[in-house]
């Protein structure tokens, strides 16, 4: 309905502002290059530590790094299952 | 001394050969001595958009590996006289294509041409990268959408650091961003990235904006670049790119939605 849709022109509630957002995100890391190549293996170790206290999934550890300036970020990000 | 211009863009079917052809044909159009490569050795295409692919005899990797001199091998556009066309070898591995090679070609073509347009195959291989190793600027088009962009960073990277350009420390490669088949409907209705979302991402100089447009399929149809038909909004948007290469100031058309009058804005669909 035209008439509707001039007084919601709310242009970023589409499905291009998700597009930009998730684009920012992927191009900031595609740019940060791999990585260092301990991670897999960083992250092997994480999930036997965690699972000596509470039985998490393979993919429930995520570890990242990301570029921020000067500063590098390893970001983990531990799931835990609901209780 | 000739200006080689590499369109790229990483991601396939966005309007890398549309664009070649157009800005080619364009440049030759006003006069300037202008020479189109197909790079994409195994998938030529160029020669079918261009409407000469009846007329190859010779090819890029013939005149790498001797079996033909360059000027056997250009084609001498039908339409523009300044124009030539060497097509890419449709039959032979990748690896005929060899740095020192295009090199020697893109020298030879150097000495009796304005402009040099190097049409890039997708992807990142061996063929996109020897497009754009020798190129002065660079052409990236994109799509208003996610792989596209995506791929095109990737591509601008490679630009800045995989180019003689780069590896010589010389001023490096003028790198402008084409963005295609963009919808202004699309963006309005907020499905679409808008050209400012594209520019701040990618961070590069708008050099055209081509509308989608049903004109490119009836001119590759034909075998006529779309730059020619003038009455097209595609048409008309290339032929800006073109002078705005040339160094014209001139401001985008087509890119945002054909005004409705009050009547059509309130009950229009």
């Amino acid at each position: 309905m035209a008439l509707l849709d001039f007084f919601k022109q709310n242009r970023k509630s589409g499905s291009a502002a998700k597009a930009k957002e998730r684009l920012q995100i992927l191009v900031a890391h595609d740019r940060a290059g791999p990585g260092p190549s301990y991670l897999p293996q960083l992250q092997r170790d994480l999930i036997k530590v965690i699972r000596k206290y509470v039985h998490v999934d393979q993919d429930a550890v995520n570890v990242r790094v990301e570029q921020e300036g000067n500063q590098e970020i390893l970001e983990l990000n531990i799931v835990l299952p609901d209780s | 001394m000739a200006r080689i211009i590499v369109v790229t863009s990483g991601k396939g079917g966005v309007g890398k050969t549309t664009t070649s052809a157009a800005l080619a044909t364009g440049l030759a159009a006003r006069g300037h001595r202008t020479a189109v490569i197909d790079f994409d050795v195994g998938l030529r295409n160029l020669d079918l958009v261009m409407g000469c692919e009846r007329r190859v005899v010779f090819d890029l990797v013939n005149v790498i590996q001797g079996e033909a001199g360059l000027r056997q091998a250009l084609i001498r556009d039908k339409r523009q006289p300044n124009l030539s066309i060497l097509a890419a070898s449709q039959t032979r591995d990748k690896d005929a294509l060899s740095l020192e090679g295009v090199g020697k070609v893109l020298d030879e073509l150097a000495e009796s041409h304005d402009y040099i347009v190097c049409d890039s195959p997708a992807g990142i291989e061996k063929g996109a990268t020897m497009a754009m190793y020798f190129a002065d600027d660079a052409i990236v088009v994109t799509n208003p959408e996610v792989s596209s962009v995506r791929d095109s960073d990737r591509m601008i990277g490679i630009l800045s650091s995989k180019s003689r350009r780069a590896e010589q420390n010389l001023e490096p490669i003028r790198e402008r961003l084409l963005i295609t088949r963009y919808s202004p409907e699309r963006v309005a209705k907020g499905e679409m990235l808008s050209i400012e979302d594209v520019q701040d991402i990618l961070a590069l100089d708008l050099i055209g904006v081509i509308p989608e447009s049903e004109s490119v399929l009836n001119a590759s149809n034909a075998g006529v670049p779309v730059i020619m038909d003038e009455a097209s909004n595609a048409g008309q948007a290339y032929q800006d790119m073109v002078d705005r290469y040339l160094g014209e100031e001139l401001p985008h058309r087509f890119t945002t939605v054909g005004k409705k009058g009050l009547f059509g804005r309130l009950f229009g669909g």
